[in-house]
């Protein structure tokens, strides 16, 4: 059968052809100093631990499948600044820097990723399934599409209980064309739930690109059979997606209902630790790093505005490191799970 | 020739209903489509329109009568040119006519072996409860309601949602008055999505809540099977316990009646094979409640599959202000020492009549209710195969992989000293569910097979 072929190499990072038009062709409001920086350092963190787990993959002390975010930072970075405390967030399996961001602790995180026992799952979820229930993570899904309903249903709780919390419910490119979403979306908008969608859409489905995937790439739109609103966003520009985050946030607070953020990122890296990404070109991915990348502009920014000299910049970097060194150091030593372990969490006798 | 009006079925599973109303009176002109009476069961209410032009002769059934078996005249139409006289004719109920539409009528042909009536003997009182206790004969359908109610009055996390749950009240109206009782925001009806839902519900559980969703039949739930293993199962154990799902699905699961193969289907093995699931599988109206309470109070996922034909099927309840029941503990409903026979759901129906049958060749049969399936009650089974040393599993399920193995390998490792026969299994035949009565009736088991299994392993 003839497969259609890419109509185009897809473009580096399509620029947000924005549903609504006008918004986000302007450039998004800027940040504080001190919001420019922390979101500097939050970045950084995720994409040294992202580094330091791959080279820990490959020396064996990380197994199974491993998806890493890096290229993607600036989407939760983004997002988590729009949040406040008691808002939830689920994603899939690439949930490393959810993680992180959510300020799950890196030691914790990576322990998690080496199966010991101080790992957020005592070494029972691994890389795709972790969870914390102080942070309201609700994990680290590993079925493609499954935490669509899932966060559905977390803010289903919130408007029962009558709360303001919203649910971040994060799925990729691939997801979006699960029939679950779709299921999801219509008892979202259905019941007003204070759901975002935020579709991570880095472009490519493990090795299938979006244009061989899918009928229709502008993700944005999916919602409109139901009545969402949708909008596409440069998820490589942190200020831009802290922008959209909160009006996503606020629409969701006033009891409006669902709404889709989607979000146009990039990974570096293959689809997990084994993928070669061989269906696409080192030029491509070379193109984005060097004009789209998001820490890198946030960098330029900082130094151009002269918000954080050299200097101030190489502390952040050495504190980072540090931290990521910490943590691995931490989950390389940290012991197994005692054997006792395996029976136990199957079922829980504690009541709520 | 007059025509014949017959109480009709509203289901494939129903046997009897109330005539509620008539539209029309002796006398009256009809015409094809007319509506001229109001039929009513426990569930639902329906028109009988008149199925050919004529003249209401006569009433044979006044209204307000309850309990008119399916295929029973309830009047007569006469053509042009007839008069009265043809009425008394057409009014003999089995006549030719009527007796040939009985036998292709959905419930009636597999009757005698799918819908037993209840047991004649009520099962035995649970152990459990004080001396003296009342008990208030009702419905499987009506305990359950009950159960529901009771909790979502007690906790305002517990909600219920599913298809038809709320302004239908039930598709096999289990859910009745729940929505007048608790609103909207506790009783949701969703769309038909059911991978969606369940999704849904398993969120709304690892949020706090206590969901109660409904699957219309668990056929339906393999739709979400996704949502039912890999979230609602392993989540707490993949999150080293941090994340809790206290929900509750349940529904009709197994063969009703002519319903054929993608709606008859028995998925007890397929959930008592998960670990992190509880599975329920109740038989009668005591224990649908005590369970289900017990059911929506665990704090884990518990599947709870119910059975159409029991819906309908009464039975005493301890009239307690809380009725639960323990979770994981098998009853013997009744005592013997030559043969066991283990059964749960509807198949307690066959064991317990196959039982009655078995005394009166002088084998007394002790038969144990599983009620749940997971965790399994081993330890009550041992010991009755230990003082019997026979042992026959009964299930409508098929026997590869089913609950009747599951038993059969436990009951060898634990006690296979102690047996004096083969394990002997009935289940349902190893073929999808076929819609002809016959070959319908041919597929479940039958208290014959039983009867003949307990004899065999007796070596009667």
């Amino acid at each position: 059968m003839a497969v259609a072929k890419d109509k185009a190499q897809p473009e580096a990072v399509r620029r947000p052809a924005a549903a609504k038009a006008g918004k986000s062709a302007e450039a998004p409001p800027e940040l504080t100093k001190e919001q420019e920086i922390a979101a500097y350092r939050e970045m950084l963190l995720i994409r040294r631990f992202e580094e330091k787990a791959g080279q820990m993959y490959g020396m064996g002390l990380i197994g199974g499948f491993c998806h890493l975010y890096i290229g993607q930072e600036a989407v939760v970075v983004g997002m988590q600044m729009a949040l406040k405390h008691g808002d939830q967030i689920i994603t899939g399996y690439r949930d490393h820097g959810h993680m992180l961001a959510c300020g799950m602790d890196p030691k914790g995180v990576m322990a998690e990723l080496t199966g010991r026992q101080h790992g957020y799952s005592k070494g029972k979820g691994g890389s795709m399934h972790m969870f914390s229930a102080e942070k309201g993570f609700f994990g680290g899904h590993g079925i493609v599409g499954a935490m669509v309903p899932l966060g559905t249903g977390l803010a289903f709780a919130n408007k029962y209980r009558g709360n303001d919390h919203v649910a971040l419910t994060y799925f990729g490119d691939g997801a979006a064309n699960q029939g679950q979403v779709y299921e999801s979306f219509n008892m979202a908008k259905l019941w007003k739930l204070p759901v975002i969608y935020i579709i991570e859409n880095n472009q490519y489905a493990m090795g299938t690109s979006i244009q061989r995937a899918s009928a229709t790439v502008n993700l944005a739109k999916r919602g409109q059979s139901f009545d969402i609103d949708g909008e596409q966003v440069d998820g490589m520009d942190v200020r831009a997606v802290k922008d959209a985050g909160e009006r996503a946030v606020k629409w969701c607070r006033g009891g409006n209902g669902p709404i889709i953020l989607e979000m146009l990122t990039y990974r570096y890296r293959g689809h997990s630790m084994s993928d070669p990404a061989k269906y696409r070109t080192r030029e491509e991915v070379e193109k984005v790093r060097t004009e789209h990348d998001p820490i890198e502009q946030v960098r330029q920014r900082l130094l151009e505005r002269k918000r954080a000299s050299e200097d101030e910049l190489k502390k952040i970097d050495a504190g980072v490191r540090n931290a990521i060194n910490e943590a691995a150091e931490f989950a390389t030593n940290d012991p197994e799970p005692d054997p006792s372990e395996l029976y136990t969490d199957v079922y829980t006798n504690a009541a709520r | 020739m007059p025509i014949q009006v017959l109480m009709p079925a509203l289901s494939p599973t129903m046997e009897k209903g109330n005539l509620a109303k008539w539209l029309k009176s002796e006398g009256d002109k009809v015409k094809a489509g007319d509506v001229i009476a109001e039929i009513e069961t426990d569930k639902a209410t329906m028109e009988v329109e008149a199925v050919d032009e004529g003249t209401l002769g006569k009433i044979l059934v006044p209204e307000g009568t309850a309990d008119v078996a399916v295929n029973t005249p309830i009047a007569v139409i006469l053509g042009e040119g007839e008069d009265k006289s043809a009425i008394k004719q057409a009014g003999q109920p089995a006549a030719p006519p009527a007796a040939a539409a009985k036998q292709a009528s959905a419930p009636a042909a597999p009757k005698s072996a799918v819908v037993e009536p209840p047991p004649a003997k009520a099962p035995e009182p649970d152990p459990d409860l004080p001396e003296g206790t009342e008990m208030v004969t009702m419905t499987m359908r009506e305990a359950l309601r009950d159960a529901m109610a009771e909790e979502m009055r007690r906790d305002e996390a517990v909600f219920v949602m599913g298809e038809e749950v709320a302004e239908y009240q039930g598709a096999y109206k289990v859910t009745q008055g729940l929505l007048q009782e608790f609103g909207p925001q506790r009783v949701v009806d969703t769309p038909i999505t059911e991978h969606g839902f369940a999704g849904l519900g398993v969120g709304a559980a690892l949020a706090g809540l206590k969901p109660i969703v409904e699957f219309m039949t668990f056929n339906f739930a393999m739709q979400a099977m996704d949502q039912l293993i890999n979230s609602a199962a392993k989540t707490l154990y993949m999150s080293g316990g941090q994340m809790k799902s206290s929900i509750v699905f349940r529904g009709p699961n197994g063969a009703a009646a002519r319903v054929a193969a993608q709606h008859s289907q028995d998925y007890s093995a397929w959930y008592s094979h998960i670990p992190g699931l509880k599975v329920i599988a109740p038989s009668n109206a005591a224990d649908a409640k005590g369970l289900l309470k017990a059911a929506i109070r665990d704090p884990n996922p518990v599947i709870f599959l119910e059975n159409e034909i029991l819906y309908g099927q009464s039975g005493p309840v301890p009239k307690l202000d809380d009725f639960v029941l323990p979770i994981g503990k098998a009853r013997i409903a009744r005592s013997g020492g030559d043969v066991t026979l283990v059964s749960f759901s509807i198949g307690m129906t066959y064991a317990l009549k196959a039982a009655d049958e078995l005394a009166k060749d002088g084998i007394a049969a002790e038969v144990i209710d599983l009620r749940t399936l997971r965790p399994m009650d081993s330890g009550t089974i041992i010991e009755s195969v230990k003082k019997t040393g026979r042992i026959v599993t009964v299930e409508e399920g098929w026997p590869q992989s089913g609950i009747g193995a599951e038993i059969v390998a436990r009951v060898i490792a634990a006690a296979f000293d102690y047996l004096d026969a083969p394990p002997t299994r009935v289940a349902g035949k190893d073929v999808p569910m076929p819609y002809a009565a016959n070959l319908e009736k041919l597929a479940l088991p039958s208290v014959a097979e039983v009867v003949e299994a307990a004899k065999a392993v007796c070596y009667r």
